[in-house]
């Protein structure tokens, strides 16, 4: 009966490790397509491709979609990070089951509530998202892959990323600490 | 020799299959590292989890310094590498906002996809807000083009802004992060915070 309750979770690997590891995954993808890692822009993808559904005649006249357009050939579905996204999944979920972390949970501060968390969840979301659009990527395609090729952006936009994140730290710590 | 794709040494579909393995490793890694928990990604704003500080510092430098070493032994051309371009005003603007999401959503992107691939519904959540937020982007993007194109330098880098060379750069950038690093072993000694 206390089978089940011993569920035994594996601890994370140590930092440094972890962070050598994930440089010698962006130097892959380096060395293998000529760009770094990302993840908005799958997301990009995705929404480009479901507004061309939902709407063809109108969005082929938006900019924001004719710009992609130009940049991607053929389905906008078929591309890198598309496909780099679809393998975060499968490395995530093999990593939460090796170590014993697969688990439908909202995860919060014992402060707040769930639907708290998950407000806020969608609120940072969506500003995330539009962010990384203005920003031209992410932390990982951005600010991370930015950094590892000296991009000058790069490094502005992982500054602001961080140093915003801090200064409004006080503001939200109920909802962590 | 590299980047394959470029250099025509693998085919687009080979490629796009290396990216689905390339992803499998960045998930894996995300995951292991604790990546997949918000309250531990946002414990680096806190001091109590410096996590994220010292995995995205080593990973920049590893594949930094890697990318240097591949270009001195010519197994990779850094020409044909791409460097992210800057657009000063919306690198700023853009990770303000990015900023803001993060310590209110507790994720970024990657990270939450790492998030909803072992169950978590605040990840998943997320991931819906970042479709609405790029959504918005995509519809209002006349009202914000402006914004977005401004103050173009072209794709520099930062050791040439500095006036510095690449390998001076990356030695003064390890310099700087072993700092942070001694940093964040003491805050996390000075902010102690249970399993969470």
């Amino acid at each position: 009966m206390t089978k089940s309750k011993e569920r035994k979770v594996r601890p994370y690997i140590n930092p440094y490790v972890g962070g050598v590891l994930l440089g010698l995954v962006l130097l892959a993808a380096n060395f293998v397509s000529g760009r770094g890692l990302g993840a908005s822009g799958a997301i990009k993808s995705t929404v480009v491709t479901a507004v061309t559904a939902v709407a063809p005649s109108a969005s082929e006249n938006t900019a924001f979609v004719k710009e992609f357009r130009e940049s991607h050939e053929g389905n906008p579905m078929k591309t890198w990070l598309v496909f780099e996204m679809m393998g975060v999944l499968v490395g995530g979920f093999l990593s939460g089951a090796i170590a014993g972390r697969l688990k439908f949970k909202v995860e919060h501060s014992p402060k707040i509530t769930s639907r708290r968390r998950l407000i806020f969840a969608l609120a940072g979301g969506i500003l995330f998202g539009f962010g990384s659009q203005l920003g031209r990527g992410c932390t990982s395609g951005s600010a991370l892959s930015g950094m590892a090729v000296l991009s000058l952006g790069g490094f502005i936009t992982m500054m602001a990323i961080f140093g915003t994140a801090f200064a409004m730290a006080y503001l939200f710590r109920k909802n962590w600490i | 020799m590299g980047p394959l794709a470029i250099n025509e040494i693998i085919s687009e579909n080979t490629n796009l299959f290396l990216a689905f393995i390339i992803g499998i490793g960045f998930g894996f890694v995300l995951e292991q590292s604790g990546f997949s928990s918000s309250r531990k990604l946002a414990g680096v704003f806190y001091g109590y989890d410096t996590v994220v500080l010292k995995v995205f510092f080593t990973a920049a430098i590893t594949a930094m310094l890697g990318l240097l070493f591949f270009s001195l032994f010519g197994w990779i051309d850094l020409n044909l590498v791409y460097v992210n371009p800057t657009y000063l005003t919306s690198a700023i603007v853009g990770g303000i906002i990015m900023g803001a999401g993060f310590i209110m959503g507790g994720y970024c992107p990657g990270t939450s996809f790492c998030g909803a691939s072992i169950g978590k519904i605040d990840a998943l959540v997320f991931i819906g807000g970042l479709f609405i937020g790029v959504f918005i982007f995509g519809i209002g993007y006349d009202l914000w083009d402006g914004m977005y194109l401004a103050n173009f330098l072209g794709a520099p880098k930062v050791s040439e802004s500095l006036g510095l060379t690449d390998g001076i750069f990356a030695f003064l950038l390890i310099i700087i992060a072993l700092a942070m690093f001694w940093v964040a072993e003491w805050a996390e000694k000075k902010f102690p915070r249970e399993e969470y």
